[in-house]
């Protein structure tokens, strides 16, 4: 049992805790705040990886900005500061049911693949990653095209919140 | 390597023997050497916090024309620890329908979220944590979990002013991190690489402040604007909503979010030093001559460093002491029309330019860049003037003034 | 495992130790005396008028959105600063297109009002 594993399987059982605790605590900003432990807890498998950029990124893409604005948008839609507790629906055990069987059927597909117990290969240390990844996204033979798409998405997205939020202002 | 050379890797390798002689093996050792530095390097940086709560005291008083501590020691120099002792012992008063565990865990993750960035910090060529190759982006991942600490500060204090104070803030701190990582990327453009030691090392030639005057400019309003303080402190306004955020915190959990506050202006003054003028290099090839070979020294490096670093805190304490409170819609317009498109401009100058000139010898490429920001902040002054001579013109004629005689 | 986030971990765990270190202490020397009007809410000097209900602004919301997507482009950019130096001239151009086309989007929202405070 090397360290990494040590390591991956603190990591693991943290974000699968945090992430029971986002579906069944009763208040919605506590919930949004497991939700960060677990983003939190992604990026440290990415830092375990030694996807430094990945790792770094997600801390400040998702807690940053997304879990802000999950955090925003539970404050701003609630009538009051208390919180009353959610409503439970009374078959969540079917519900329960449905991801093990789910989590059962995934597991199994994984340990079918051949070899999946290896050691993954070691990163060049030759290269700078971040930069290859800089040049994978920018050079034609790479994935400029996507590069490119990706900003009319968030173009879309922007224009398609500003419209939203127009429409509700007027009314 | 002797110790006057590469001091901490000597110390390290000297302890890292001790306790493998004692019979540890090689792994534990390591975390047990890296545990005993990190405890130096944040015992450091909180002494030298307390430092800056009496550098801070006696610098308004002086702003404010009157004299400031000065009867605790020779020139009030244990006023600050007297201030610690005081928070320690003052009673803690949780207000009654505050989320306990959110309320507690507030300014602790606030003041870890400061501390996090002395892991990259190098106070010399071989003086530092950790050089992370994404460095200029962990600092900004760490100002994000100084956001989410202020939300969960506002909100588990059950207060309104609390947390409307706490919406003000992360709004604020939000939007100006966007010009602050847009101009990030200037001297990652210049530099090459993202990792903080790269970037001090591409400066040993010339500062990026002779290059980007504009990057510096907007870098050190952004990040006045991510601290919160002053014109920027809306959000703790004693006059209007006393003190917002941390209204509910007595004791030592306020202290922590005060030290944090100067302790993370500090850590800014020294990437503002790191980034734009140099770190612990930047002597502009000085330090290659045989007389200077002592600049060479990582404690004279050190030295240096903290000498520039103390230089951007006090050009920070100087526009807080001097400038009056921004209001929040102007505090937001400022950032969303003018120094994001500004920011915008200036990187894709910075791109072009660095991408036609770096193939010309390195003054010409210096006096290139230097050029093009003058040129880009003379142009948004013209713009700016000519903008508000034709609001002034357009007010004149709604509601013409008498003219004086 | 020559692991640099292992450095940066063992400084989260000791920032983390730090600063709980003097509320610990201020927990055992400090007094404890809580009565229900230290306790009750602050509100300049009086008693709390109304539930802490506040209907907040919504602009807030928009000013968060508009960040998330500008955090996102300039997050992309970073690999792409690091491209330059390794790409001729077209790798510039091809960033200040995706930069151009979000521009776009921040001009737009502008002339949507949608960065007015009010």
């Amino acid at each position: 049992m090397t360290a990494e594993q040590i390591f991956f399987l603190l990591t693991a059982a943290v974000i699968l805790i945090a992430a029971l605790m986002v579906v069944t605590v009763r208040k919605l900003l506590h919930a949004a705040l497991w939700l960060v432990l677990v983003l939190f807890g992604v990026a440290v498998l990415y830092a375990i990886l030694q996807a430094n950029f990945l790792a770094v990124v997600q801390l400040v893409v998702y807690i940053g900005a997304i879990a802000i604005l999950f955090i925003f948008a539970d404050m701003l839609t609630r009538r009051d500061l208390r919180d009353r507790p959610g409503q439970t629906r009374f078959n969540w055990w079917v519900a329960a049911l449905l991801g093990l069987a789910i989590f059962v059927g995934l597991l199994s597909a994984l340990l079918s693949v051949p070899n999946v117990n290896r050691t993954p290969a070691a990163l060049p240390t030759d290269t700078d990653l971040v930069a290859a990844l800089g040049t994978a996204l920018v050079s034609p033979q790479g994935y400029v095209l996507p590069f490119e798409v990706a900003s009319v998405l968030l173009l879309a997205a922007l224009i398609g919140a500003v419209y939203l939020a127009g429409v509700n202002k007027k009314s | 390597m002797s110790f006057w050379n590469d001091p901490i890797n000597f110390l390290a390798d000297w302890l890292n023997g001790v306790l493998t002689g004692w019979g540890l093996p090689a792994g534990w050792a390591t975390v047990l050497v890296y545990l005993v530095g990190i405890t130096v390097l944040v015992v450091f940086a909180m002494v030298l916090d307390i430092g800056l709560v009496w550098v801070e005291r006696k610098v308004v008083a002086r702003f404010q024309d009157r004299l400031g501590p000065n009867r605790l020691g020779p020139f009030g120099l244990i006023q600050p620890f007297a201030d610690i002792i005081k928070m320690v012992i003052k009673e803690d008063i949780t207000p009654a329908g505050a989320d306990k565990v959110l309320y507690n865990i507030a300014p602790v993750l606030s003041a870890a979220s400061v501390i996090m960035l002395w892991a990259i910090l190098p106070l010399a060529a071989n003086i530092y944590g950790v050089d992370l190759n994404v460095g200029l982006l962990y600092v900004v991942a760490m100002g994000a979990l100084g956001t989410l600490a202020v939300i969960m500060a506002g909100w588990a204090s059950n207060n309104k002013y609390a947390l409307l104070g706490a919406f003000r803030m992360v709004a604020n701190m939000v939007a100006y991190e966007i010009p602050m990582v847009i101009v990030l990327l200037i001297p990652t453009i210049l530099a090459g690489t993202m990792s903080v030691i790269g970037i001090t090392e591409a400066q040993r030639d010339i500062w990026f402040a002779l290059l980007s005057p504009l990057g510096l400019i907007i870098f050190m309003i952004s990040a006045i604007a991510e601290l919160g303080r002053s014109p920027f402190d809306l959000n703790e306004a004693e006059s209007e909503i006393v003190a917002g955020f941390h209204i509910e915190y007595t004791g030592m959990k306020f202290g922590w979010f005060y030290a944090g506050e100067l302790l993370h202006a500090f850590t800014f003054g020294g990437f503002a030093a790191i980034l734009f003028f140099g770190g612990y290099a930047g002597f502009f090839g000085l330090e290659k001559l045989p007389a200077f070979a002592w600049l060479n020294l990582p404690l004279v490096q050190a030295f240096f460093f903290i000498l520039k670093a103390m230089l951007g805190y006090w050009v920070i304490m100087w526009v807080k002491y001097s400038m009056p409170r921004i209001r929040i819609d102007h505090m937001l317009a400022f950032n969303w029309k003018f120094l994001v498109p500004l920011s915008l401009i200036l990187l894709a100058a910075t791109a072009i330019l660095h991408k036609i000139l770096v193939v010309l010898p390195t003054w010409q490429y210096a006096l290139g860049m230097f050029v093009a920001n003058i040129v880009i902040i003379t142009a948004t002054i013209e713009i700016l003037r000519s903008y508000g001579r034709r609001q002034r013109l357009a007010e004149q004629r709604l509601s013409p003034q008498p003219v004086e005689n | 495992m020559q692991n640099e986030w292992l450095y940066v971990g063992l400084f989260l765990i000791i920032g983390i130790v730090v600063p709980i270190v003097p509320l610990l202490i201020a927990r055992f020397i400090s007094p404890r005396k809580p009565n229900p009007i230290k306790q009750s809410t602050y509100e300049c000097g009086i008693e709390t008028v109304g539930d802490t209900w506040v209907q907040f602004k919504a602009q807030y919301y928009i000013f968060a959105l508009v960040f998330l997507v500008f955090d996102v482009e300039t997050v992309f950019l970073f690999p792409w600063a690091l491209s330059l130096n390794l790409l001729p001239l077209f790798a510039v151009l091809e960033g200040l297109l995706f930069i151009g086309i979000l521009v776009v989007g921040l001009v737009y929202a502008w002339r949507k009002g949608m960065l007015e405070w009010v």
